[in-house]
């Protein structure tokens, strides 16, 4: 559950079009410690492939992805 | 994660677009791969011929010779300046272009470009279509590296993980 999950840093990407939602958790995620947690929200539906790739490409891992309405909550762990 | 991933992501990979296009969808197609690249930790570099140093090009008039100046006109300004490969109509099909771009909040060209040297986007212009269309260094961006050839070009592309061309 969500709830039980501590969120290091909250991203507000909603309206950001592609290529940005990518870029902007690229440049978060080292604010955060190895094994913290980046709750990033977005608007762009390419981004629900965007950031998952992202992950897979740079060895970080999504923890949780849902689509809430419009919005696409990413919980994505950092790993390295 | 498996070890031998962590292995392949400790070594960085490398990629290079080839563009020689200045068309308005192509440079943005050519930037937003650098972009996406660089974000996944790829070394990307970028190679310019033709009508793509367009994207490097500083809003100056370029040539010496008449051809050359003739050209300059025909080319004249920068990266701001790309017309789409279609529906050009004298301009209004960038204007369009750009407005329809802007109101779905998409980030533009020259923007996009900015955005990929942040991210550490190296970008090299062929030193052949420099000389012919009378395009010097000075000419062109500061972020570009000095002219290079298809020498340089085959050694980055055996190197790379990835090429793309547009």
């Amino acid at each position: 559950m969500e709830e039980d999950i501590k969120i290091d840093l909250e991203l507000d990407l909603r309206g950001l079009r592609c290529p940005l939602p990518m870029v902007r958790v690229s440049e978060n995620i080292t604010l955060v410690p190895v094994g913290g947690i980046v709750r990033a929200v977005t608007t762009d539906v390419g981004s629900l492939a965007d950031i998952t790739s992202w992950a897979n490409t740079t060895g970080n891992e999504i923890v949780k992805k849902e689509r809430v309405g419009k919005e696409i909550v990413f919980l994505i762990k950092r790993r390295r | 994660m498996t070890e031998k991933l962590q292995e392949e992501t400790d070594k960085r990979r490398k990629a290079t677009i080839f563009v020689i296009s200045g068309d308005l969808e192509k440079l943005f197609a050519a930037f937003s791969i650098a972009i996406g690249a660089a974000t996944c930790n790829i070394e990307v570099k970028m190679f310019f011929t033709f009508w793509g140093l367009r994207a490097l090009k500083k809003n100056v008039h370029t040539g010496e010779s008449l051809f050359a100046r003739m050209l300059g006109i025909l080319e004249s300004g920068d990266i701001n300046k790309a017309n789409p490969g279609k529906y050009k109509f004298l301009g209004l099909g960038r204007w369009m272009f750009k407005k329809m771009v802007k109101e779905k909040n998409v980030t533009g060209l020259a923007e996009l470009r900015q955005l990929a040297i942040n991210l550490g986007v190296e970008l090299y212009s062929c030193d052949t279509t420099m000389e012919v269309m009378e395009i010097p260094k000075e000419k062109l961006i500061d972020k570009v590296a000095d002219p290079v050839g298809v020498g340089w070009l085959i050694e980055q592309s055996l190197q790379s993980d990835f090429i793309y061309s547009l």
